[in-house]
């Protein structure tokens, strides 16, 4: 009789090797740099650490109605509180701002709606993409139901520069895609057209662009067609975010491998139906972590808008500090700029880790 | 041979040819990758393909679905021809099941939406009816119960298992094998054979190419021995391994029985 084979028992890992005691051993004082090191980061966080906090919160001045009130020697945060209302909605009409409150608020209830299980979420997709819009903008330009009309030129703030990253974004980011698929397609004018449109895009920098879109653009059109200004760099934003994002996608379709498309060929799918069904949802998940860096990169491109008569956040910011009851507050209004930026971003970071993570199927086992 | 080989022999002798290939011609580039290939299969009938590296067997398979264009020549499945013409290519894809040797399930879908995805999208078959036959399939490959699951939770056996239901699930007049068991531990060759015997005593035409000469010896109706691109004998497996013709089959069997 063969002798029957038992595999042996699996045993939990050495305790040593778990708890913070093990961690901290093996990260910060594993080896005589790694223990320097720590100490030095140590040393240089003492020497930056309380000054910072002394400037931002111990010594910092919250109220006041002009720089002299600012005697702490600390922050004068009461110059972005005297400020805060044309920082976050530019010269928009104090008495309309709700308008983009209720606006904003809305957004966050039909995005926060997907977490309800039972709602349906194909619905809520066309609801965002293809109500949402048209009642946001009927809300911000007004001129229906009573509302009063508000210039797009008196769009400012914090309200633009989230508007023009988000149309942005939201408008570059199936642009891009076409653009990859076109650039890999097999139809040579269909390529060429895509090759050359993302090759000059590229190699144009994005203040040209806005250049071009806000001062040549209305030279070239005849007398009476002329487009709105916001259109027009919101366009030449689109266009030049999508240019990079086709590259990004172009990479993640590269690294799909053969047989992916092989398999979906053999089956009879049709050339959208595969891409659609089985090659960009891979690829987009390959390339997550490069499609948000094009988006924060685009976020913080908006900027840019400035130097074509908008004034966005930071535009808001660099105008107020002119004021001559505010000299000298430069330092906060950047602090305060970067704060919001850093946030704004960093989210998006974060919310890209965790798609990553829920879209993983690869190796996890039950 | 058995009793139902007997019968289905018979059959497939009174049949006309599913596939044609006449004067088959490919190049890559330069290279010359099928040289005249002429070859019949009729309805029901089940080949074996096997010959060396680079001899152009996996190619051959691949033009049956025009996963690979051929040059000159033509190939006719089902009657139809394959050429440029878009739609007739969809049209026999949707008959031509395939499996291959790296399974290409695809890993951002569960093993039943793998399965559902052709019927519910190319034969537009309703969900719920698709999910069914989905799960009739996978129990026939002994698998109902990873439904559930991604690819990349499974074995590779039991990926290739699913890969030939998903095949089966568009309900296709013939299936296609490429070296279906040449990625699998050796372990797991066995559930994939026995999947594809089961599928043969069922008289589906299969197509498939296989260093199994077991597999070869039990099921097929016809063994074909290619190489640098030409076919160089074909014939029932019991004089193809007793007798072999030709001295290049000759010496590859000696290479590949005696090791």
């Amino acid at each position: 009789m063969a002798i029957i084979f038992k595999p042996s028992p699996s045993l939990p890992p050495p305790v040593t090797s778990v708890g913070a005691v093990a961690w901290v051993r093996q990260n910060l004082f594993s080896s005589p740099l790694n223990i320097f090191l720590t100490f030095f980061s140590i040393y240089i966080l003492y020497l930056l650490l309380p000054p910072v906090v002394e400037w931002a919160l111990i010594n910092a001045t919250w109220e006041g109605s002009s720089k002299a009130a600012c005697t702490a020697g600390g922050a004068c945060w009461a110059f972005i509180g005297v400020y805060f209302d044309q920082f976050m909605y530019g010269l928009y009409p104090e008495a309309e701002t709700w308008r983009i409150n209720l606006a904003v608020i809305l957004l966050v209830v039909m995005v926060g709606a997907f977490a309800i299980k039972t709602i349906n979420k194909l619905y809520l997709s066309i609801a965002i993409i293809v109500a949402y819009p048209i009642v946001a903008y009927f809300l911000f330009a007004g001129g229906v139901f009573g509302l009063e009309v508000v210039e797009t030129s008196l769009w400012g703030g914090l309200f633009l520069t989230v508007l023009l990253g988000v149309i942005g974004i939201v408008a570059s980011f199936p642009l891009g895609i076409v653009l990859a698929l076109g650039r890999r397609s097999e139809m040579p004018i269909a390529k060429s057209v895509c090759v050359v449109f993302i090759e000059t895009i590229r190699a144009v920098p994005l203040i040209t662009i806005l250049f071009m879109a806000s001062v040549m653009i209305p030279l070239f059109l005849p007398e009476g067609l002329n487009f709105n200004k916001l259109l027009r760099v919101l366009i030449g934003i689109t266009l030049f975010s999508a240019a990079y994002m086709a590259e990004v996608v172009r990479g993640g379709l590269q690294a799909i491998p053969k047989g992916q498309y092989e398999a979906a060929d053999a089956m009879g799918l049709t050339y959208w139906q595969s891409m659609i069904l089985v090659i960009l949802p891979q690829a987009l998940k390959l390339v997550i972590p490069g499609i948000v860096n094009s988006f924060i990169a685009l976020f913080k491109d908006t900027t840019l808008v400035y130097i074509v008569g908008m004034f966005d956040f930071l535009g808001r910011i660099q105008a107020a500090n002119h004021d001559s009851n505010w000299l000298g507050t430069t330092i906060e209004g950047y602090a305060f700029a970067a704060l919001i930026y850093w946030v704004i971003c960093f989210g998006m970071s974060r919310y890209s880790m965790a798609l990553e993570r829920k879209l993983e199927t690869g190796h996890k086992r039950n | 041979m058995t009793n139902t080989n007997m019968a289905r022999a018979q059959l497939a002798q009174g049949e006309e040819a599913i596939i044609e290939f006449n004067d088959v011609n490919k190049w890559y580039g330069d290279f010359h990758v099928l040289k005249n290939i002429n070859f019949s299969i009729k309805k029901g009938e089940r080949i074996v393909v096997c010959g060396p590296s680079g001899s152009g067997k996996s190619t051959m398979t691949r033009c049956i679905n025009r996963l690979e264009e051929h040059q000159k020549g033509t190939i006719l499945v089902d009657g139809v021809e394959m050429n440029n013409n878009l739609k007739n290519i969809e049209a026999i894809r949707k008959d031509v099941g395939m499996v291959f040797q790296h399974f290409n399930l695809f890993p951002h879908l569960t093993i039943l939406e793998n399965l559902t995805l052709a019927p519910i999208w190319v034969r537009k078959t309703p969900k719920k009816q698709a999910e069914e036959m989905a799960m009739h399939y996978l129990e026939r490959v002994k698998i109902a119960n990873q439904a559930l699951k991604y690819p990349g939770q499974l074995s590779g056996g039991q990926q290739q298992r699913v890969a030939i239901a998903r095949g089966l699930c568009m309900q296709p007049r013939i299936m296609l094998f490429d070296e279906p068991t040449s990625a699998l531990d050796p372990e797991m060759i066995k559930e994939v054979l026995d999947v594809m015997v089961q599928l043969a005593e069922e008289g589906m035409t299969m197509v498939c190419v296989t260093h199994e000469m077991g597999f070869a010896k039990t099921v097929a109706d016809r063994v074909v021995f290619m190489d640098a691109g030409e076919i160089v004998e074909a014939n029932e497996p019991h004089e193809f391994f007793d007798n072999p013709q030709h001295d290049r089959t000759q010496m590859f069997l000696s290479q590949i029985l005696n090791h």
